[in-house]
């Protein structure tokens, strides 16, 4: 069998032990809210950020999140964004597979990808595809999707235990996180052994609220301290920015409602039924 | 068997190789090849006395739900003939529940109030979804009967309803044999769309399924031409991960098999446990070409 293991990236191994990460998802352009969650983060006390990819889609003036993330000195892996930006792909490669959802992927993709300045353009291709440190005595493993797709969706109700214990045992680590799928959510699937979605930035998680989430992750005591933190931004300067590039109404409506109003095709059945479209 | 490489015929080896990437989905004949109904298009000729697959046991799909797990295997759909008719489908999707993810493909005519009721308890209990995919192939007794047999139409919908009032949106799946498809493009699925809403159902979920030349619907649309396979043809690796068979295997009653779509062809057989499984399979048959030209996956 060709195995997952060949097909898996190799991660940038950090040689750094930290005491508390800030872990940014999907950033989608969303530098409003990026921006007050690295200083919400480094307030709180974490002595490094991360994000897990994404940066692009959805909002407005994609260069804004780079001079963001310099100042903050965030390390990004790269999302199914930035390998199709990078390789200056037709589509996102999010992986919808309803053409509803695939409609508005390409309406937000080719924003982007017509806008990114090749300067910006250069720079996502430096980062990994997978990163792996170390927090206190734990490993944590960072991946966009899943560690072996870059698009794979690991959603709550989907995601089965015995298949996150294998992925982190072959990865030798204890703590997997991902992004991706828009929702945050933390399990133990086996002993001491964690799967982590850290939400993303880019748009609220369809609960009706307007704010955004990040993840806090420490050592902590006989468990690993996994806390996700609401964001409250200025969502209507956001907005105003939307509405001048001309992106469509269904995505602003999502930011000023807490609602997703598309890309609802992929959302398994318990996490749909939640939201209100 | 289908090695990869056949030494005896080398223009086999002129067919593209699909390797087992990862193991994400099992798929599950658990109703065998019986069916209560009769579609003109069954890709596998399901019907009341076809016995070529039979139904699984709890038994037998405990024992593959043990090793999918040691396999890593993320989530788990069933499938026929019709899973319900299955009289030990509940308690199977309650073992399943405890492993992953379950999703049941299904023709919805045997779903009336007690049995959603049941389900929804299973539903409810589990930190993992329980899916309800339910076949409708028109929005009309007079679209959807000629395919999928007389009266089914509103016994599909009463399924539907029944699920509707306890709190589970199915995914209403809809073949491209049903003609509002045909040729109406978006008006065509908006009024599938509609008519799911109509049954209480604010969050309308469908998928469309390509149709595969095989089974009954080789008779109905003559099967495969010439020209349709994957011979000669060089695969790139992420045209093969879009393959169902870089990342699914299917049990049933009587073994393993590559795909869900093949379990009619002795050749697809790769053996009595999912182990067996765990190699390449060449791209040979025109369900193939139909994977790869329309990007078929059978997953929801």
């Amino acid at each position: 069998m060709v195995t997952a293991e060949t097909k898996m990236p190799a991660a940038l191994r950090l040689e750094s032990t930290f005491k508390k990460v800030g872990l940014l998802g999907g950033v989608y352009n969303n530098h409003v809210a990026l921006e007050k969650a690295c200083q919400m983060a480094l307030s709180r006390g974490c002595e490094t950020l991360f994000c897990l990819g994404d940066l692009g889609g959805f909002g407005p003036h994609p260069n804004k999140v780079f001079p963001i993330l310099h100042k903050y000195r965030v390390q990004c892996i790269q999302g199914n964004y930035e390998e199709s930006l990078i390789k200056r792909l037709a589509d996102c490669g999010c992986g919808y597979t309803h053409p509803k959802d695939n409609y508005y992927a390409a309406l937000s993709y080719d924003y982007t990808n017509s806008r990114l300045s090749d300067e910006n353009r250069a720079l996502l291709a430096t980062f990994p595809q997978q990163l792996q440190f170390k927090l206190g005595s734990l490993v944590v493993h960072l991946c966009h999707g899943s560690p072996r797709r870059v698009n794979e969706f690991l959603w709550e109700t989907t995601t089965a235990d015995a298949f996150v214990s294998r992925e982190v045992e072959k990865l030798e680590a204890d703590i997997l996180c991902c992004t991706h799928s828009g929702l945050h959510w933390k399990r133990e699937v086996s002993p001491g052994k964690w799967i982590v979605n850290v939400g993303v930035l880019g748009r609220p998680a369809n609960d009706g609220h307007t704010n955004v989430w990040y993840t806090e992750l420490a050592p902590g005591g006989a468990q690993p301290s996994i806390e996700f933190v609401p964001v409250e931004y200025d969502w209507k300067k956001l907005v105003a920015e939307m509405q001048d590039e001309k992106l469509p109404a269904e995505f602003m409506e999502t930011i000023s409602s807490g609602w997703w109003t598309t890309c609802l095709e992929i959302l398994p059945g318990k996490e749909r039924m939640r939201g209100r479209f | 068997m289908n090695p990869a490489v056949d030494e005896k015929s080398p223009g086999l080896n002129q067919y593209p190789i699909a390797p087992l990437y990862y193991l994400e989905t099992l798929w599950f004949q658990v109703a065998g090849t019986l069916c209560n109904l009769l579609c003109s298009h069954c890709l596998v000729s399901a019907n009341p006395t076809n016995r070529t697959h039979l139904m699984m046991t709890l038994e037998e799909v405990k024992r593959y739900l043990a090793e999918s797990a040691r396999l890593g295997v993320r989530e788990y759909y069933f499938t026929g003939g019709e899973p319900f008719m299955n009289r030990e489908i509940l308690p199977i999707l309650e073992e399943t529940l405890k492993y992953g993810p379950a999703n049941v493909l299904t023709n919805g005519t045997f779903i009336d109030d007690r049995l959603a009721a049941r389900l929804k308890v299973l539903y409810d209990a589990s930190r993992y979804s329980l899916e309800l995919r339910i076949s409708l192939d028109g929005t009309t007794e007079e679209t959807n009967d000629p395919i999928r047999g007389v009266g089914s139409f509103k016994r599909i919908l009463r399924g539907i309803q029944c699920l509707a009032k306890v709190g589970i949106n199915p995914v209403i799946t809809v073949t491209e044999a049903a003609p509002e498809l045909g040729g109406l493009g978006k008006t065509g699925r908006e009024q599938f769309y509609e008519l799911i809403r109509s049954l209480g159902l604010r969050q309308p979920r469908m998928k469309v399924l390509s149709l595969f030349h095989i089974g009954e619907e080789e008779s109905r649309s003559c099967g495969y031409k010439k020209n349709e396979t994957l011979l000669g043809m060089h695969l790139t690796e992420d045209d093969l991960l879009k393959l169902q068979c870089t990342s699914s295997r299917m049990v049933t009653h009587e073994g393993a098999y590559v795909c869900p779509i093949l379990v009619n062809d002795p050749g697809a057989r790769m053996g009595d446990d999912i182990q067996s499984t765990l190699v390449p399979f060449r791209l040979d048959r025109g369900a193939c070409y139909t994977c790869y030209e329309f990007g078929v996956t059978c997953r929801t």
